[in-house]
């Protein structure tokens, strides 16, 4: 099948403008007509409900939570960019857009990446509108800091609880239109399955998560906005009911799956502590705004931190990344923390960590300012640390206290330790410029997609293009196919295919219950977990991968032989919730495994060992490589790789240097 | 710090479904590290139930961040457990020591009925939401973000009361099941910003309208909800609720 990504003719900056101008248009007694289903409620699937439901389409929308609010988005931290340029420090749309496709390490379409950094001002415009409460200045006006891989501050926040902050805004725009009717609301429950009539997505199944009953769900269209697969690696900063079911049920429908094996390793996260650990906890990107990170230049060095004097500390990041330093793109910062560890310069009792220290602009930036403000001349060390706190405490309280909670350690005084985790998957459902997927009328936003980000996602954009999908973009490309369905009348749920599709999803957990083994679905996911993360993690190579993909099968075999879920199908049932997303992941582990031995360069997040420059730098193979692959699924461990060239007329590209 | 291993018993409710009458089951869970969640001490506890052929726990959890607001565990009498400002996949196992006995139960309150073991019904809350906790603007506004400058004070106040995570804490805390610190944050959170004004009103008489409908108790002033609120919400939302209640019944009479 031959890919169109469908996007428009004409000048980048046009693009937008033009195709906004002539798509068609459904008008305003058609939208009551039509049924548009929503999964997820995350910020691309609350925005897009909302919208929607604004708009007079007739909205369901499903999350497996017990509320909307709950979903993921609300836990990210540090804050969404946008190229307001309120700093006049020379920020534009274009720059946004450069920096989001050179971070991408040029792996992303240049004219979704363009839109996105049209549409980021209206998101903070909206944003504000609804009462989102940003951080502020004295003065009134919204705040900036900065992120990774950036030179400007464009990124917009609410102390650490930005993702929370938008999300309740999204979540209160839905919970209005659910109050109006227009949307109708389904927690507690989880998509199970895509029905596809004639080649086009008509609706789904789903499961009452405390009944257990499947349901019937007729749409004119389905938009999927599920998130990401971070899971698949069992540690990560997801939440534990983060999932790839819908994706991956979607993907078996006919869609597309598009780069699975571009994963962001986050640098900054607290280390694991031992073997019962369930998930791990991110510290803000933010944070190296103002913690500069450090290991001993001496190996084995096994002195308190605040013991080694300055000149024996490796500030490694602004060593090797001189005019980016600290803020260099995660997938550089993971790697060179990884580097420094397996040289045997990692601290703490594990090794597996490096420091992450704010005193130095707690004292000389925050402390040397507030003695300013307040006239106090000459201030000894301990003023100019009281004084830094208090500001510290402002931007990142709440983070400094979750690290406190888990650590027992008090980040104020001594360094926090940190490593690199599993955190964000760029790759997703391949999408067209109209974000729909290879199934008519099937749609993939947010995380769930793969079009923005390339092979690395900056900080603070995915909380940006989570928004810009569901507010401004799928508002007018689903108007363009379902400008053609004004006729079609909804397709009654006892249709063979709803029958069928129904059937199979029982069938499915039937088989699950039945196999009445003796492992748990705990201990399943937790394998495949260190196959992915020791042979598919910051580093692969093609015997590594070659022998996960062997592993991961095996492990598949033996879940279904083996595998013991307890209590009963018609209830709340958590444990039977679990096994059939740890199936899923069985399954997409081995293609995240294919698709990373298919691309033999390295690029991003992704990183090939056969594939890098002499001072071990991500090397890049243009010639080969430039390209998105999408994967076709045929079969059980059988795909078809389909491949979207990239084409770069705005950018040119370069080998991606931050030094 | 020092990490220690603890052996623990445990009682934790269990509650088959919603018409079952539901009591305290007895566990011993063994060789519990400090450094563990509370949750991850659940987890442990469900893998041996497993193991045996039992049925693991039910109870909520998500994020295990501290953010969702999804756990819900009444610890040894207190939302959330022993530790101020902490949610219950925050808490760890530091907080006790080995032989220690651990009551678990779900949250308490007629508006937040009883699913399964822990896991409780809160969809209440969404419905006090949809009664007004919004504010009445469709996508699309062009007015720039920084037209309207809102005094740092006055947005950091607004913050504090969004910062909210909806858990339901401040209900099970509360002696009359009271909603009133979770609907004053959220009224707060509108009155102190001026996107919030055109419906100031009618948004806190009808949000105050829902939270009787669904069963909330009257607030009588205690404070156990500020007290065992994870995110630390302020009483003052509450008597500023008050101030914007009595201030909207008076002007709709008019």
């Amino acid at each position: 099948m031959a890919l169109n990504s469908k996007i428009p003719e004409g000048d980048i900056e046009k693009k937008w403008s033009n195709y906004k101008g002539h798509v068609k248009l459904v008008n305003p007694a058609n939208k009551r007509k039509l049924e548009i289903i929503v999964i997820g409620t995350g910020l691309a699937g609350a925005s897009a409900a909302a919208t929607l439901g604004e708009l007079g389409y007739r909205v369901k929308v499903f999350c497996f939570q017990d509320s909307p609010r709950r979903a993921h988005s609300i836990a990210a931290q540090g804050g969404i960019n946008a190229a307001k340029n309120y700093q006049n420090d020379g920020d534009s749309v274009y720059r946004l857009f450069y920096d989001t496709v050179k971070g991408g390490d040029y792996r992303s379409r240049e004219a979704n990446v363009h839109r996105l950094a049209e549409v980021s001002v209206n998101i903070i415009d909206q944003c504000v509108a609804q009462g989102v409460p940003f951080a502020r200045e004295y003065g009134g006006f919204l705040d900036n800091r900065s992120f990774g891989g950036v030179q400007v501050k464009r990124t917009f926040y609410a102390a650490g609880q930005t993702g929370q902050q938008l999300l309740l805004g999204a979540y209160s725009a839905l919970e209005r239109q659910v109050a109006l009717g227009s949307v109708t609301q389904y927690t507690r429950h989880e998509m199970l399955d895509v029905v596809v009539i004639d080649g086009k997505a008509r609706g789904i199944i789903a499961r009452d998560l405390i009944t257990g009953k499947l349901e019937r769900h007729f749409g004119h269209a389905v938009v999927l906005c599920s998130g990401g697969y971070g899971n698949v690696f069992y540690l990560s900063t997801n939440a534990m009911g983060s999932n790839v079911t819908a994706a991956w049920k979607a993907h078996k429908k006919g869609a597309f799956f598009a780069n699975p094996c571009y994963t962001q390793i986050h640098p900054t996260c607290i280390p694991v502590s031992g073997d019962h650990q369930s998930k791990l906890t991110l510290m803000s990107e933010s944070l190296r705004n103002d913690g500069r990170i450090w290991v001993p230049k001496k190996k084995g060095d096994t002195r308190k931190p605040n013991d080694i004097p300055e000149d024996e500390r490796d500030y490694y990041l602004e060593r090797r990344y001189p005019s980016y330093g600290n803020l260099v793109p995660r997938d550089v910062a993971s790697r060179a923390a990884k580097e420094r560890c397996d040289a045997g310069y990692g601290v703490g009792t594990t090794k597996q960590a490096v420091y992450l220290d704010f005193r130095y602009n707690l004292i000389n930036k925050y402390g040397r300012s507030e003695a300013s403000k307040q006239g106090i001349e000459n201030p000894d060390e301990a003023t100019l640390v009281r004084l830094g706190k208090e500001v510290v405490k402002e931007q990142y309280g709440n983070l400094f206290e979750m690290y406190e909670k888990i650590t027992a350690e008090n980040p104020y005084e001594v360094p926090m330790r940190i490593y690199p985790a599993v955190h964000y998957t760029m790759g997703g459902l391949w999408v067209d410029y109209e974000l729909m997927t290879t199934v008519q009328g099937l749609y993939a936003l947010g995380e769930c997609n793969f079009s923005d980000h390339g092979a690395n996602r900056l900080g603070a954009s995915a909380l940006m293009q989570g928004l810009a999908d569901g507010y401004f973009v799928i508002p007018y490309t689903i108007g363009n196919y379902l400008a053609g369905e004004i006729a079609t009348k909804p397709i009654p749920t006892d249709s063979q295919e709803f029958v069928d599709a129904e059937k199979a999803v029982s069938d499915r957990i039937n088989a699950l219950m039945s196999v009445k083994g003796t492992k748990s679905v705990e201990s399943f996911h937790k394998q495949l977990g260190k196959i992915m993360w020791e042979k598919c993690g910051m580093a692969r190579n093609e015997k590594g991968l070659t022998e996960a993909i062997s592993e991961i099968r095996a492990l598949r075999k033996e879940f279904w032989e083996n595998v013991r879920i307890p209590g009963g199908i018609n209830e709340l049932n958590p444990e039977l919730d679990k096994a059939g997303r740890v199936a899923d992941f069985l399954e997409l582990g081995e293609l995240l495994c294919v698709d990373a031995l298919n691309r033999s360069e390295s690029c991003g997040g992704h990183f090939r060992e056969e594939s890098q420059t002499e001072e071990g730098e991500a090397k890049r193979d243009d010639e080969n490589f430039q390209f998105v692959s999408a994967w076709e699924y045929k079969n059980e461990s059988e795909w078809v790789l389909n491949k979207e060239e990239l084409i770069y007329e705005n950018i040119k590209i370069a080998a991606r240097s931050y030094k | 710090m020092e990490h220690y291993n603890m052996n623990l018993t445990l009682k934790v409710w269990r509650q088959k479904n919603s018409n079952d009458k539901g009591g305290l089951v007895t566990y011993q869970v063994k060789g519990i590290s400090s450094e563990m969640s509370f949750l991850e001490m659940f987890d442990v506890l469900n893998e041996e139930l497993i193991e045996k052929g039992e049925e693991p726990i039910a109870f909520d959890h998500d994020c295990r961040e501290g953010i969702c607001g999804m756990c819900s565990m009444y610890i040894n009498g207190r939302p959330h457990g022993p530790w101020h400002g902490t949610t219950t996949c925050q808490l760890h196992m530091r907080a006790f020591k080995d032989g220690d006995t651990i009551v678990v139960e779900p949250w308490r309150a007629k508006a937040f009925p009883v699913i399964k073991d822990l896991v409780v019904d809160r969809t209440a809350f969404d419905r006090i939401i949809q009664a007004g906790g919004y504010v009445s603007v469709n996508t699309g506004v062009t007015v720039d973000a920084n037209a309207t400058p809102i005094s740092k004070a006055d947005a950091d106040k607004s913050f504090a009361a969004a910062a909210c995570i909806g858990c339901g804490a401040c209900v099970a805390a509360c002696k009359n099941s009271s909603a009133m610190l979770f609907v004053s944050a959220k009224v707060s959170q509108f009155a102190l910003l001026p996107q919030g004004q055109a419906e100031r009103e009618s948004r806190v008489l009808d949000m105050v309208a829902q939270m009787d409908k669904e069963g909330f108790g009257s607030c009588t002033n205690t404070g156990a909800c500020e007290a065992e609120c994870p995110k630390e919400i302020s009483l003052e939302n509450i008597a500023r609720l008050n101030r914007e209640f009595a201030t909207a019944s008076i002007s709709s009479e008019e």
